[in-house]
């Protein structure tokens, strides 16, 4: 399972990140109740269920924001232990979080390259000097081949609609990831045509082989994209369904526990 | 799900441009107000005002005070505040002169103004000024990282303990007895016979923190704290390290104000410097630089510490009493403010 050439191998069922037994307490509040999950390289998998259902925890749990209480995480066939979403990042994992987490005084080209900037070239560069016409350049290239639009680079995220912000936390996952991206709600509070422009740009991360990890309570979205949907309920994996197969109501049905899983969940 | 945007690649331009108009108002403001306080002092006095020396009179007055909105620039930035920065100048002067004291010649040497050993005693107590004013800003910094402590308390803590260790040190009264070199070399000499040393180090040190704030990563990851230190946490920026070092560099610009305030007088002056925390903040603030974080520059925090340095000397030349000068500075403190609000809440509406 080791790593040759990983990327941009097409969907070969290969397992990239999987966790086993996972739990997770608040206080008295159990989050999580031993998840086990797969995401798979070449594939769509939606995450869904109710409102604290546990898919945020769930999500902060495997990239590093904390460490769940029992449980294994194994990335790429080996067993992981991610001590911050840095590291998680580092090793190609990339998450939109629900609250964004830009910069808005910050530009795109800023924002895109936070944490990553490029330097300049020879003794400029030691003294931290930044190559900006460069990290401009980049993502210039980057969001034309990944087809997104951006207003203005040189504008503060500030002067954006909260849409806009989106697209750019979205092409910063994206841009960077070389194994997983995890979006969390990454269409909550989109205009129409930016919702078609994110999930267009999940199915082409899709298509390099790089499985995406897609949360939402949007069902259309989910439908439209996913190709596998797994529903958590009170912190447990209840059940999969496949958006071929089956129906809205059915997925609503398992969120809510009207109708008790059938199979054994993933795995 | 039907937001009120349709386009992702321009939605509301039109929404934008309060936010951008008055953000652009604020730095064409600060300049606007600078040059007119020049037009109409030069029109009350013409060449009393306006003339080269009284410029350099002016720009040497500013210069102790720009150090410290220097450091304080990164800080506000980082959405913090710094109030120590008036007591740290007063104890780096005081450590700084003496050291120079002790290790500049014997007790009765040095009370006849004879200075044998000062080529030791001189860079002794520079070292010792910077080092103080470090070791304060390092100190201010820990607390407010380690112990998670509002920067406002902690450097109001510092404050007090800065200033009163220098009374200590002193028992009260100034130093006396500093090595003239110091003031004749430094604080009052000229380059090439116009170009006051107080000034050249100050413009100098502005100009390279003015570039590591625009162009270097350090200066970027000061505003990406200041704007969101939680998403520059999540990219791996180390939060809490770069806040040690801004506020150790603004400890350290305070450490080398108090020197250079020491060489202009050749002495201390303790019971100077009690409002230039906010003489200092107020500058900044009037240059642009948001007080919550994320947006500033050094350029408008040299127009923001120049604005009380005119209207002081103007108001001096006119023969109008100099206390006008902080109604006025309050004024257009407020109105900066103000703008730096409306610019705020524009933004949050989109």
């Amino acid at each position: 399972m080791s790593a040759e050439n990983p990327e941009k191998n097409g969907s070969d069922g290969r397992v990239v990140l999987g966790t086993r037994g996972i739990s997770k307490s608040f206080g008295a509040v159990q989050a999580l109740k031993n998840v086990d999950f797969e995401v798979r390289s070449g594939e769509v998998v939606a995450l869904i269920g109710d409102n604290g259902a546990g898919k945020s925890t769930f999500i902060n749990a495997i990239t590093g924001v904390f460490r769940p209480d029992r449980g294994d995480i194994t990335f790429e066939g080996e067993p992981v232990r991610f001590e911050s979403p840095h590291d998680a990042r580092e090793r190609g994992i990339e998450t939109v979080y629900q609250d964004l987490a830009v910069a808005p005084q910050l530009d795109a080209v800023g924002n895109i390259f936070l944490g990553r900037e490029r330097y300049r070239p020879g003794i400029l560069g030691r003294l931290g000097l930044l190559d900006q016409p460069r990290m401009r350049r980049e993502t210039e290239e980057q969001l034309a081949e990944l087809n997104v639009r951006i207003r203005d680079l040189g504008k503060p995220l500030s002067t954006f609609s909260g849409g806009q912000r989106q697209g750019v936390a979205v092409a910063r996952a994206v841009m960077w990831a070389s194994k997983v991206v995890i979006m969390d709600e990454p269409t909550a509070a989109l205009g129409v045509a930016q919702v078609e422009m994110v999930l267009d740009l999940i199915r082409r991360v899709r298509d390099t082989g790089i499985p995406v990890l897609f949360i939402s309570h949007n069902m259309p979205h989910v439908f439209d994209v996913a190709d596998r949907i797994c529903v958590l309920r009170l912190g447990e994996m209840v059940t999969e369904l496949d958006p071929k197969k089956n129906t809205t109501d059915d997925a609503v049905a398992a969120m809510t526990g009207a109708v008790r899983s059938r199979g054994g969940g993933a795995q | 799900m039907t937001g009120p945007q349709t386009d992702p690649g321009q939605a509301p331009e039109q929404e934008a441009q309060p936010g951008r108009r008055l953000a652009g108002l604020s730095s064409v403001l600060i300049v606007g107000i600078l040059v007119f306080l020049v037009a109409v002092f030069t029109i009350l006095n013409g060449t009393a005002f306006l003339n080269f020396g009284n410029f350099v009179n002016i720009a040497v007055d500013a210069s102790v005070l720009l150090l410290l909105g220097v450091g304080m620039t990164f800080v506000i930035i980082t959405a913090g505040i710094d109030l120590s920065v008036g007591s740290v100048l007063v104890l780096s002067g005081v450590v700084g002169g003496q050291v120079m004291v002790a290790l500049s010649g014997t007790s009765e040497q040095v009370q006849s103004y004879q200075f044998p050993n000062q080529a030791i005693g001189i860079p002794a107590g520079v070292a010792a000024g910077l080092l103080t004013g470090l070791v304060f800003g390092l100190f201010n910094g820990l607390l407010i990282t380690r112990l998670k402590m509002p920067p406002f308390i902690v450097t109001l803590g510092t404050l007090g303990i800065g200033l009163g260790l220098a009374q200590i040190l002193t028992g009260g009264t100034n130093v006396r007895f500093v090595p003239t070199a110091i003031q004749s070399q430094i604080g009052t000499k000229e380059f090439f016979g116009f170009l006051p040393v107080p000034v050249v180090i100050s413009l100098v040190v502005a100009v390279i923190a003015g570039i590591v704030l625009a162009k270097c990563g350090f200066g970027r990851y000061t505003y990406a704290i200041g704007s969101n230190a939680e998403a520059a946490r999540r990219v791996g920026i180390d939060v809490d390290r770069h806040l040690l070092k801004v506020y150790a560099l603004s400890g350290l610009l305070a450490g080398l104000a108090g020197l250079l305030d020491l060489s202009r007088f050749n002495t201390t002056s303790i019971g100077a410097h009690t409002a230039d925390n906010l003489a200092s903040i107020s500058a900044v603030v009037i240059g642009g630089t948001s007080l919550f974080g994320g947006i500033g520059t050094i350029i408008g925090s040299v127009v923001g510490t120049f604005i009380p340095a005119v209207l002081r000397n103007g108001f001096i030349i006119q023969g109008v009493q100099a206390f006008w000068q902080e109604v006025a500075v309050g004024v257009v403190l407020i109105l900066a403010v103000f703008i730096d609000q409306r610019r705020r809440s524009a933004e949050e509406r989109m």
